[in-house]
């Protein structure tokens, strides 16, 4: 019954002078999610985005959910500049509220429209009072606030304020690599980069034939996930060739210290990836605390092997909030599957939680570090994982 | 690289002649058999042919022989169809190794329905002692529900003997209990005598015998009541509405035929293969089998200490050799298989373990080639774990 939906966005118009760059790519952004949704357009006007779509405006909608950068939408019911069809829109948009009391809020940008914004506020709370008895007028805090905007070329009428996702358009913020993992943390920390307008590629070390493909699959089906979030549809997954390095840390004479010497290779391997591709931050779904391997001598440790910004942004969250998150993102079923990880395979049985750097630089000696990088780094594979499947 | 398929008792690929028989279903003889036209009547032709064809295979009545979707509906069916049949919740004997899809439908009778169950152990070689089953037998109990052949250690059941007991055991009660076998694995291994076992309910699976998925049978003696699970058009005697699968219906009579036919030479075959590579895997060290010495011919179940099953696979899988395994060894969830669970095994026995499914179609070369690769795989991951 909707003829437009207008959409809302925050921050990005405080950005000074690179506004209107981060309205074109939130607009960008907004016609990847629409791809296959029928719309007529997209335009841009008083600090606000319109969207022409006549039909299937509930599944326009429900696209737009997904895209960082919109605060709120609302449908919008569009009509001529006359009184009756404005009072008919009216009536036809409150038949289909929910609520007790009400409230007409006017605005008239178009000043060659006969009434005042107070005028038509009156004029159509007495249409309104008349036509439905049950409704009573709260100009403080109505249940129903019915907006009235009479432009120039049409008047628009709504009263249903959808929250959209907010955070910044998916592409303003740079580009950073996630260590994905497979398990619930990592994709709920590539979402909340992504919300930051982070451009997501994501790194996953695979250990095959100590894991299982379906372990690889399971990683592919997450970046999937984050996909519908990534600004065009799509993100790049770096599947790393990992299994000789896993063999090599069997042999160390230091097993207490393995995870610590694993994540350092992850975060150096992941360095090389970045740097080659122009990223300028790695991502991680470290909470402090959660396991030994995220105390904060160990991230303290772990953290020595490079100088690239990591981000962290589940560092404060509790397990249980990341899970909430992680439902609400669609990733908490794929992220339960029991297929192993390298993190699961090789655990050894009483890791160190308090790893010292010397100690562990010790260990890295029994290496040929280099080399093991280097080889892992020259068998990572591309993957380019689009939201859409595609069967045949 | 050669390939060998060792996991045929997970599914099995479709035989060329199964599918040469199935081809005129799909887009000449298409029809709808319930329609009232030539094509809908040739149709029902052909279904009444399959049906009576495979009555004589197994030596039944063709209205005796129902069709489904495969092991999981038929044993379902038999289960459930026949408990929601009665006038009260009654007694089930089954026992701890059965497949899940007998397992889970009887759990549901017990949390939902007031049914009372005694699952009866199996013993170290997954047998299940045919006289447990007549000390369990008491004046409620309505249904007894047994495989004859475990698809996990490979164990046969004493099905006969069991038919025997549930037969003298019936001969001075007015109501009769009533006996389900589940021989989805057991086609095409080991004989199965209906009549004679004293049978009253028959699970049977098209894809482990060389036939389409999607397919299955159930044998429900004369005169037995079901109530249907799916409610419809009426289709197999109203117990299982839907249209039918002709095209699958075709070639699980043809892999049936198949199975019946060659099973002499078959049977030989496979015994001839399990033995070839069983002595060639307790040639490795720290191995032993956890399948009975005569169990079915085509399930081997064995296990390297100090393995993971699950890093096995991924390493045979490597080389064109695919096995299963007993437990997946996540440490995110313990999933060690119910059935290595109730023959005594420990966590790490259970998920040492891999199983491997033979076929007769498999050569002599491929067993050693794949013996051959297991035991180069087993030394490999036994020196990385140190």
């Amino acid at each position: 019954m909707y003829h437009t939906i207008l959409i809302r966005y925050g921050e990005i118009s405080l950005k000074g002078r690179n506004r209107s760059k981060f309205e074109d790519l939130l607009i960008n952004n907004i016609k990847f999610a629409l791809k296959d949704l029928p719309y007529q357009s997209i335009k841009k006007a008083y600090g606000r985005i319109y969207i022409d779509c006549s039909s299937n405006w509930e599944a326009v909608v429900d696209a737009l959910q997904r895209v960082f950068g919109i605060v709120s939408l609302s449908p919008v019911f569009k009509t001529e500049l006359e009184l009756d069809a404005i009072k008919k829109a009216a009536q036809t948009l409150m038949e289909n509220a929910q609520g007790s009391t009400f409230k007409i809020n006017a605005r008239r940008p178009n000043k060659h429209f006969p009434l005042t914004s107070m005028e038509m506020n009156q004029e159509l709370g007495g249409f309104v009072l008349r036509n439905f008895p049950h409704l009573k007028v709260d100009v403080h805090h109505p249940q129903i606030e019915l907006h009235v905007e009479l432009r120039n070329e049409a008047a628009y009428l709504y009263h249903t304020i959808i929250p959209g996702l907010g955070g910044m358009p998916v592409g303003s913020a740079g580009k950073g690599f996630l260590l994905l993992s497979g398990g619930i943390d990592s994709p709920v920390a590539g979402y909340l980069t992504l919300k930051r307008g982070v451009n997501l590629e994501a790194v996953h070390f695979h250990s095959y034939p100590f894991t299982s493909e379906r372990s690889k699959q399971k990683v592919i089906d997450l970046a999937q996930i984050l996909a519908n979030y990534a600004g065009r549809g799509e993100i790049k997954l770096w599947v790393v060739y990992f299994t000789e390095i896993q063999k090599a840390l069997q042999r160390s004479k230091y097993p207490e210290l393995n995870i610590t010497l694993m994540r350092r290779l992850m975060l150096k391997i992941s360095e090389r990836l970045a740097k080659r591709e122009n990223a300028l931050a790695l991502i991680t779904g470290d909470s402090l605390g959660q396991v030994a391997s995220q105390t904060m001598e160990s991230i303290h440790t772990i953290n020595a092997v490079t100088n690239m910004p990591i981000f962290r942004p589940l560092i404060g969250l509790d397990k249980q909030e990341i899970v909430d998150l992680a439902v609400k993102i669609g990733t908490y079923e794929t992220s339960i599957l029991p297929y192993e990880d390298c993190c699961t395979v090789f655990v050894p049985r009483n890791p160190a939680t308090k790893p010292r750097i010397d100690q562990v630089l010790e260990a890295e000696s029994q290496y040929d570090l280099e080399a093991l990088i280097a080889e892992a780094v020259e068998k990572t594979e591309c993957l380019t994982v689009t939201k859409s499947v595609e069967l045949f | 690289m050669l390939q060998v398929y060792l996991d045929n008792s997970a599914t099995t690929p479709v035989d060329p002649q199964v599918v040469a028989a199935m081809e005129p279903y799909w887009q000449t003889q298409f029809g709808n058999p319930s329609s009232p036209h030539r094509l809908g009547i040739e149709a029902e032709s052909v279904l009444s042919q399959c049906r009576k064809f495979l009555a004589q295979l197994f030596n039944v009545r063709a209205d005796e022989l129902y069709f489904t979707s495969g092991g999981t509906e038929s044993n379902n069916l038999a289960i459930l169809g026949y408990a929601y049949a009665q006038y009260q919740p009654g007694h089930i004997i089954t026992s701890k190794i059965e497949h899940l899809s007998v397992l889970n439908p009887i759990a549901h009778l017990e949390e939902s329905c007031g049914w009372r169950v005694s699952r009866l152990p199996a013993d170290r070689w997954g047998k299940i002692d045919p006289q447990s089953v007549a000390e369990a037998i008491s004046p409620d109990t309505a249904l007894i529900s047994i495989m004859l052949v475990n698809n996990e250690i490979g164990s046969i059941q004493a099905v006969e003997q069991i038919g025997q007991i549930i037969a003298a055991a019936n001969r001075n009660r007015r109501q009769k209990i009533v006996f389900h076998v589940d021989a989805c694995q057991a086609l095409g291994s080991v004989p199965i005598d209906i009549k004679g076992s004293k049978i009253d309910l028959l699970s049977v699976s098209g894809h482990k015998i060389f036939g389409p998925k999607g397919t299955g049978l159930l044998y429900i003696k004369d005169g037995l009541l079901l109530r249907p699970l799916l409610f419809g058009g009426g289709q197999e005697g109203g117990l299982r509405s839907g249209t039918e699968n002709l095209p699958g219906i075709v070639g699980l009579a043809k892999a049936c035929e198949l199975a019946f036919k060659e099973f002499e030479k078959n049977k030989a075959a496979v015994a001839e293969l399990k033995d070839r590579l069983i002595l060639q895997l307790l040639e490795i060290p720290d191995s032993l089998l956890n399948s009975p010495a005569d169990g079915a011919d085509h399930i081997i179940s064995v296990r390297f200490a100090g393995i993971k099953g699950e890093v096995l696979v991924h390493f045979l899988e490597q080389h064109g050799v695919y096995v299963s395994m007993g437990a997946a060894c996540s440490s995110r969830k313990s999933s060690i298989s119910h059935v290595l669970k109730a023959i005594g095994l420990t966590p790490d026995e259970a998920a040492a373990t891999i199983r491997i499914g033979l076929s007769p179609k498999l050569t002599t070369a491929q067993i050693d080639y794949a013996a051959e690769k297991i035991a180069a795989s087993v030394a490999e991951v036994r020196s990385i774990y140190g």
